[in-house]
This record gives structure tokens, sequence and C-alpha cells, in this order.
């Protein structure tokens, strides 16, 4: 279960995200972040906030806008020791920069033979809602899992915020680190209030690689991350008015996939329902769907569902984006189907 | 081959321009400037979602640039992109009704404030990507060029767009292959929160096609007349395939990055200095003033017609219909029907 949100010390995502990294730029000298605006703005997502401040110029350092030439520059620094913390702000960017990101960060340890690993974490934001159109909107999870070689997570709450990305930076390989807009818990932007939870003040880290049954239920299997875990669990209390019981797994981390929570849900659920805020077609919905039904297709009571993105460059006008996005309704909709 | 600081056209203000002119440059600025104004007031209330982001403050150079253009000739930009779309003629209308994402908007509430794009008046955009731009222009030089006529691009970018790595790569190739696109850097000295001394120790950016080959120079974007002046100068050296030419145009934004911009990076003073002692619009009113090509009451009959064509965008842009739910599936591809609509 998620975190009792207790008053004691709830976080945002982004308060969350920037503790984590000031704790490890603490213990660890060779922590250093880069990125557009990350410095005495806090960036534009304020999860760099008072680290500037903190740790002065040379350790948070403002980029020029030159995403190829800081990112791959990151990889360098990593295969020498460093642990570059590396932003690209919007994830939509990564069209201006993809080289970079996966064929240099994600392969130089494979083509070394394990001799030049590339210990750096890139945090992009995800995420639309908010009518700022196809260009910064996407979520892409589906893209970046597919490519072997980085590790992909993405968190639902603070509590994951803070824990997955001190387990991002202390990783020894890269890491994908996507944090949804509409949980971070900026003032300009309308944020999920059930991502805002209690957060040690001492670090720890979340596994990266583990799936977590955030919500337990005999009827159905809703699996979701990032901002899909919170429609999941509100179609899962509308669900319960009703008498169904659902499960809710919060995938956490793409790469690597936890497959066998997935797969323990629905053995015992029988059905499945894949909330994903990214595009339908070749992504996360269908990889989980595959995992299931390849393991053992006969513990499915009903054909699985996917309540995702369209196929479609995300609009701008708010209805149209609205129709696009998932929300409790359409997995209230998908479970009815069944 | 040079490139030249200061403002080389040096365009003493009013010489060789007819009252006419410096009338239609005052009115195309306010119009940008009255625009703008009114298009954050709709987003204000909630009319006008995501980013939106003003040219308020860097009317005079699209202005002026445009003054130095003829038909046919193209365009492309950022996405602070409204100023350059209605001094290019597109209509008020259409692009306030983009904005609040209607079917009477350019990209029929598909694009937004961001994204327009209008083949008709030769504007190609409208880009959200920093730096995308500048090598679709030199692409739409190419076809100018490559079809044998004299027209000429402008690819307008910003400061911060200077930095990135494609804009190395277009100028490298523009002068290879004699290119007729003028690249207008827009130095309004700020990226977002990034000054331009935070982000390189090359700020002269009209030199930096030196290595390249390419001509630059330097210009006072607050003064319409000179970068009218440059701009010709540019275009002339486009039209007669000398290939490309580079202009840094000096200037100000006066409102935050977006309409969600913290204001933390500069101070209140110093925008207001600017506003104060540089404004682009007072300047060329002090001229028709002084220089007695207007009267008081000429300039109102200006200001009032500005108002009502303003008025009129902001009207259509709230009364235009919300798109037909079923366009979301147009336009996705020329002929395919999307695939899991
Ligand atoms: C590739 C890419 N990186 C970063 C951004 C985010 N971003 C949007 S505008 C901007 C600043 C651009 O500044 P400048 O080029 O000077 O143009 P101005 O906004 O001043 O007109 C940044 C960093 C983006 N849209 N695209
Ligand atoms: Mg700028």
């Amino acid at each position: 279960m998620l975190d009792q949100p207790t008053n004691e010390r709830r976080l945002t995502i982004a308060r969350a995200m920037a503790e984590a990294m000031q704790q490890e730029m603490q213990r660890d000298p060779t922590v250093f972040l880069m990125g557009e605006d990350i410095g005495g703005f806090g960036g534009i997502f304020g999860n760099t906030r008072g680290l500037f401040e903190e740790f002065g110029k040379e350790r948070v350092r403002d980029t020029p806008i030159s995403e190829t030439g800081f990112i791959s520059a990151a990889v360098g620094a990593a295969m020498d020791g460093m642990r570059p913390v590396v932003e690209l702000m919007f994830v939509d960017f990564f069209g201006v920069c993809f080289d970079a990101i996966y064929n240099q960060m994600a392969k130089n340890t494979y083509f070394s033979g394990g001799n030049a690993s590339v210990p750096m974490v890139l945090m992009t934001s995800t995420g639309g809602g908010y009518s700022d159109a196809g260009q910064h909107s996407q979520c892409l999870y589906g893209t970046f899992a597919h490519l072997p070689g980085m590790k992909v997570v993405s968190p639902s709450n603070a509590y994951d915020a803070k824990g997955l990305m001190t387990a991002a930076v202390r990783d020894d390989n890269p890491v994908i680190y996507m944090f949804h807009k509409g949980l971070q818990g900026m003032g300009w932007l309308s944020t999920e209030p059930g991502a805002t939870v209690n957060t040690p003040e001492s670090d720890y880290s979340v596994e990266i690689g583990k799936a977590k049954v955030v919500r337990e239920g005999r009827d159905v299997t809703l699996v979701g991350l990032a901002m899909g875990v919170h429609n999941a669990l509100k179609a899962a209390d509308r669900l319960a008015e009703e008498g169904v019981s659902a499960e809710v797994v919060d995938l956490v981390s793409l790469v690597p996939l936890d497959r066998e929570t997935v797969i323990n849900s629905v053995a015992k659920t029988g059905r499945l329902i894949v909330v994903d805020e990214d595009y339908h077609s070749y992504g996360v919905s269908g990889e989980i769907i595959a995992t299931v039904t390849e393991h053992d297709i006969s513990k499915l009571k009903a054909s699985p569902a996917r309540v995702t993105y369209p196929d479609v460059p995300i609009p701008y006008a708010r209805h149209m984006e609205q129709l696009c996005l998932p929300n409790p309704d359409k997995i209230i909709a998908a479970y009815r189907k069944m | 081959m040079a490139a030249r600081k200061g403002s080389a056209s040096g365009a003493k203000a009013g010489a060789n321009v007819s009252a006419d002119e410096l009338k239609s440059y005052y009115r195309d600025m306010l119009l940008i400037r009255r625009f703008e104004e009114k298009a954050g007031q709709l987003y204000g209330m909630g009319l006008i979602g995501g980013f939106c982001h003003l040219y308020i403050g860097q009317e005079a150079v699209v202005v002026g640039l445009e003054a130095a253009a003829k038909e046919g000739d193209k365009r492309v930009t950022s996405y602070r992109d409204h100023g350059h779309m209605l001094a290019c003629g597109m209509d008020p209308k259409g692009v306030m009704a983009e904005l609040t994402g209607r079917e009477g908007g350019y990209s029929k509430g598909k694009g937004g404030s961001m994204h327009m794009f209008s083949k008709e008046k030769h504007f190609y955009g409208g880009h959200g990507i920093v730096g995308a731009q500048v090598p679709i222009g030199a692409g739409l030089a190419f076809s100018d060029k490559y079809k044998g006529n004299d027209n000429v691009t402008f690819a307008y970018f910003g400061d911060g767009a200077a930095n990135q790595g494609q804009v190395a790569e277009t100028y490298n190739m523009a002068q290879l292959w004699d290119l007729p696109v003028v690249f207008v850097i827009e130095n309004n000295q700020y990226a977002m929160g990034t000054s331009v001394q935070r982000a390189t120790k090359s700020p002269d950016f009209y030199e930096r096609g030196v290595a390249y080959g390419i001509q630059g120079e330097e210009v006072d974007g607050m003064d319409v007349l000179a970068v009218k002046a440059a701009g010709e100068k540019a275009v002339a050296h486009c039209r007669a395939g000398k290939g490309p030419y580079i202009l840094e145009i000096k200037t100000y934004r006066y409102r935050g990055h977006s309409m969600s911009d913290p204001a933390k990076y500069r101070t209140r003073e110093e925008v207001q200095k600017i506003r104060e002692e540089r404004d682009a619009i007072e300047h060329v009113r002090q001229l028709l003033l002084t220089g007695k090509h207007a009267s008081e009451d000429e300039l109102k009959d200006i200001d009032k017609e500005i108002k009502g064509i303003v008025n009129e965008a902001a009207d259509f842009a709230k009364e235009s219909p919300e798109p037909a739910l079923e366009e979301l599936w147009t336009d996705i591809y020329t002929d395919v029907a999307p695939q899991n609509a």
C-alpha cells in the first residue's frame, strides 16, 4: 500500500526529487547536475530548487540550449567516474539529442565489454492535460523502454520519487527518470493531490525493477505507472462502490520490468486492464499484455484491455486533448466490457 | 566577408522614409502589441491554455524585416510567433482563434499558440522545439533556389536557440550551397531564465557566421528603420545569389518567457528602463509627431482602428466553435485512416 499520508512530512514530487539529489550530492562529491535553467531558476518543474544555493554553479550547472552537447558530455564524464544527473526539460525534446541517449549513454557499457560503464541519470518531464500540444505533452515511456541498455523509472508519488532518485544516482547504469508534470506539485500546473505523500527525511532507496501492489483486489488487475496509477486508484474506488474489487499495480519501473508482480496479480484476479498515457500502439500496454498472455493465457477470464492515448499527435484544443487522455471513466467502461 | 558591429546600415531616424511608411510601421507594430495584450488577457481568463509566449517589446524586428520583404518571400520562426504571423498579413482572427483552440484557428485548434502555418502567406510555422526552424528555413531557401526564383527566406530564432548544434550545421550548409536565407537572431537577451552572458562566451551572434564565411551584422532592434535598412541589405545579398546573411537584432521582451514565468532572473527596473527609454513603438510615434508627419488625432484614429481589429479577433476567437471531435482523426496522414480511431 502507499504510505498513509500523515501531516508530518508531505512533500511534492518536485521537493522529493530535490531532497534526494541534495542528499546524494552531500554524500558523494562526484554527483553533479546539468540542465537548462536548473540553477538559480530551480528547474522549471521545481525539482532542483535550493540546490544551486547550497552547491554552487560548479555542481549545479546551467547549460546552454544544447541538448546533444550536454547529454553526451555527461556520458563522457560518467565514463570517467563522475555521476551526472542531467535534465532534459521535456521528454518531447529527445528528438534533438537521441543519439546521445541511445547510441552513447545506453550502449557504451556493452561496447566496452563492461570496461566503461555510464552511471548517470537523465531526468525528464512527461505528460499533458494542460493544452500544451504535441511537442510538450507526450509520455514516450515505450520509446525509451524499448531500447536496451538503460533503466527506465517513473514515480507516481513523492515517496517513490525520492527513493527512486536516490537509487538512480547510486546505480552504475544509466537511468532515465521520467516525472509526470501533472504529479509534480507546481503552483502553475494543476496537480494530482494523491502524489503528495509522506516522505521520510532520511535517505533511502526504492528498488529499481520492483513493481508495487498499491491496492489489493480480487476481480480485476489495473496496471499503470505515474499518472496512470492515480487514474486506476480512482477507478478502483468507484468500482468498489459497485462491489467490484480491483487490484492496482504501480509498475514504478519499466526497465527492468517486474513481470512477476503483474503475472501474480492477474493469476489472482483473472482480468487485466493496462492504463498508459503513452500512445496505444507498440508500447507499454502491449508489453504488459504480452507478458501475461505469454506466461499463461489460461489464467485470463476475459480478453485484456488497455486504456491508452490514441495514435494521434497530441492536439492543443482542450476538449480534444481531454477526449484522448486516459481517465477513471474509461477504465470503468473497459471493465464493464469484460 | 565581414561581421559588422553596430547598425552598419545606420538608417537615421526619419531619413528617406515617407510619412505613409512611418505610419504603416506604427500601425503594424501597434497591432502586434495590442493583439498580444489581448492574448494575455484571454489567457488570464482561461480561454488560452498551455504556454503562450508574447512578442511585446520585439515588434520592430518583424515589422522592419517585413518592410524589406517582397511577395513570395518566406518566413519561419519559433513558438514566439504571433507577431510574425500578423506582420506577414495573416488574419488576426485566425491567429487568435488558434490561441483559443477553435475551429476558425489557422490549425483548426490542433496546434495552438506555438504551431500555426499559412502557405498562402508563406509562413512555415510556429515551432516548439528550440532551433528546429533554422534548418527548415534553409530547406525553404533551397527550394526557392532550385526553382530558380529570387525569393528569400527569413529564418528567425532566439539568442538561446543560437547555441543549438543544428544552427551550426545549417550555417555551414547554407553557405556551402549559397542558399538565399536570412538568419535573423532575435537577441532579446534571455532564453527563459538564462541570460546571454550565462549561456555563451561568444555573445556577438552576428559574428558566428565568420567561421563559415557568412556575412553578418548587428542591428538595433528597437529602431524599426534600422531593422528595415539592414533587412534590405541582407535581402539584396541573398537575391543576388551571394548566399545567406546573418542579422543579429538586439531587442527585448517585456513580458515573461511565457505566461508562467516567475521573473526572478532580471529586475523590474531593468524591464522598466527599457520600456521607458527604448520602446520601439514610442520611438516611431515621436518621429511621426516631431516630424509633423502625423497629428495626435491621426494617431488616435490608428489606435482606434487597431483596437477594433483586435476586439473583433477576440470576439471571433471566443465565438468560433470548438473543433468537431472528428477533426481529431484528420490530418494525421494525408490519406490513410488512423489505426485505432
Ligand atoms: C530543444 C528544446 N530545448 C528546450 C526547450 C525549452 N525552451 C523553450 S523556449 C526556451 C528558451 C529559448 O530562448 P531563445 O532562443 O532566446 O528565444 P526567446 O524565448 O527568447 O524568444 C527553452 C529553453 C525547447 N522548447 N526545445
Ligand atoms: Mg531570447
